[in-house]
């Protein structure tokens, strides 16, 4: 009786294992099944989705205009204090004073990709890119400034 | 406490596992007491990975906060952002819109078995499989995916916001979801080949980490631990939220209360999810996303308490609002750390092996414990 039962669980043994086994040697044949994407080397080919939050960037248009009315909704809507909105008055031709932009500052490393300063925004000036390869060497380089060289106000967005 | 390092006053050894200790999952840190190879006393010591995110919370408005709560049980934080949302709806007395109630239980749920794949991975790998960790991991990218489409990023999603969901569907959702559920039906039959049937993985779980129904409640386990010792714990049945008092799932409970019938309750529960998932997908209802909210929140004076279902078991948000922008005080009360609690109980008197294998049952995420 003793034996029997021992045999019986000899066999049970071998056979799981076995099972196990051949679901290991399934896929060590069938080499369509693998899924591993090669990553450094398949970048041409990468598919990244259009909502990927990578980083906060300033939409500009062909004519260096950007729809930022510098209303600081965004740095007042960010958790971490990433985003600081310097603020400039131009002075029209007119001799009228307008509040614009001067510099645009973005933190990169202290920014956690929630959304809500995009969430924020009354202009939809800003949007989240699909970059993702951040690193640097020097931390200074993550403080970015996001409007561009020369840049202004698109018309009619107040 | 520790009188001596290496030896207690009796003889006894005294070893750590952890802080960095692969088995842990994490940065826990267990000082164990051992005669011989016999378990006599396991102490966790909490602490490495504490951001005060309760504090945290202090300093942030209604919609800031919800975000670094996926921080916590980083493996199911929509369903933590779950509840944070509702807790503020509660104080708002606002009602999200059907659609928006709909698409966060479907979101839930996939979240649910991206959480569940992992741990059945991540215990297989305990246990000394390295295999099924690929597998698991094969299935748990096409939700990360689905996640990615929708939301925007793979794991710390924010997606709930106070009034509904932060965005519309993906437009492929739905065929997405679907190929999902496809390749995991056709998958599933793995799982028990490698994992379940197997014999060395059944002698290692079956009777190790035995927690009996009475203790589990004296403990306070919630989720898969307190059921699995029959204990009827689910807060999507007992306390229904959004629209879980409409679909159709059953409540997975297990008597014997060992490391196995963990694991299977957790199996049980993928199905489950599915389940939910399936009657949901045809039927999300055409409508806002969103319900319309100030810019700026404000709950009135008062005390909050929403509790939801994660993956690992009961969390409970509860706000003390002093009528202004931002909480008086926010209190999480997290699943991990009343199930980490009955660990000492569960492993009395075993070996250093069942330790790691009552552990890998317990599914311990440690930011969770230590938030």
């Amino acid at each position: 009786m003793f034996l029997k039962d021992y045999i019986k669980d000899v066999y049970g043994a071998v056979s799981s294992l076995l099972k196990g086994m051949r679901m290991t040697g399934y896929y060590f044949t069938h080499h369509k099944e693998i899924i591993t994407e090669q990553y450094p080397d398949n970048r041409e080919t990468l598919k990244i989705a259009d909502r990927f939050r990578g980083e906060v960037v300033l939409l500009h248009d062909e004519n260096n205009e950007h729809a930022c009315t510098g209303c600081s909704a965004c740095e007042i809507a960010c958790p971490n204090g990433t985003i600081k909105i310097i603020n400039k008055f131009d002075i029209s031709p007119e001799g009228k004073k307008k509040k614009a932009i001067d510099t645009f500052v973005y933190h990169l490393e202290l920014c956690t990709m929630c959304n809500l300063c995009i969430e924020a925004c009354p202009t939809d000036a800003i949007k989240m890119a699909q970059t993702f390869e951040h690193s640097v060497y020097d931390r200074s380089k993550l403080t970015k400034k996001l409007n561009n060289e020369g840049s202004k106000l698109r018309e009619g967005i107040e | 406490m520790i009188e001596e390092i290496g030896r207690t006053t009796e003889g006894d050894l005294i070893i750590n596992i952890g802080p960095q200790h692969p088995a842990t999952h994490g940065v826990l840190h267990l000082v164990i007491t051992l005669n011989g190879e016999t378990i006599k006393k396991v102490e966790p010591h909490l602490g490495y990975i504490h951001r005060s995110i309760e504090k945290m919370c202090e300093s942030l408005s209604y919609r800031q906060f919800i975000y670094v709560t996926s921080r916590m049980d980083y493996l199911s934080s929509h369903i933590n952002n779950h509840a944070c949302a509702l807790c503020v709806e509660k104080g708002l007395q606002i009602e999200p819109p059907q659609r928006a109630q709909y698409i966060r239980v479907i979101m839930d749920e996939l979240t649910r078995i991206a959480s569940h794949e992992l741990w059945w991975g991540a215990m297989a790998m305990d246990l000394g499989a390295f295999t099924p960790f690929f597998h698991a991991f094969r299935e748990r990218e096409t939700i990360t995916d689905i996640m990615e489409k929708t939301c925007g990023a793979r794991l710390t999603m924010n997606y709930m916001v106070p009034g509904g969901v932060m965005a519309e569907l993906h437009p492929g959702f739905q065929r997405d979801v679907e190929r999902f559920i496809q390749l995991y039906k056709s998958k599933f039959e793995e799982y028990s080949e490698l994992v379940t049937g197997n014999v060395i993985f059944q002698n290692r779980m079956k009777s190790v980490g035995v927690l009996s129904k009475e203790d589990a409640i004296s403990y306070g386990c919630s989720g898969p631990v307190g059921r699995a010792s029959g204990v009827s714990c689910d807060i999507r049945k007992l306390y229904p939220y959004d629209i879980y008092n409409k679909v159709e799932f059953d409540e997975i409970t297990e008597t014997e209360g060992d490391s196995y019938a963990r694991y299977v309750v957790r199996l049980k529960e993928i199905q489950q999810s599915i389940r939910i998932i399936e009657q949901l997908l045809g039927n999300i209802p055409e409508g806002d996303f969103q319900a319309k909210t100030k810019a700026v929140l404000k709950l009135p004076k008062g005390e909050f308490y929403q509790r939801v279902e994660t993956a690992r078991g009961e969390l409970g948000v509860y706000i003390v609002s002093e009528g202004g922008t931002t909480p008086y005080r926010i209190k999480f009360r997290s699943p991990g750390f009343s199930n980490l609690s009955a660990l000492e109980h569960m492993v009395k008197g075993l070996k250093i092996g069942d330790l790691i294998a009552a552990m890998g049952s317990l599914d311990l995420v440690i930011p969770d414990i230590d938030r």
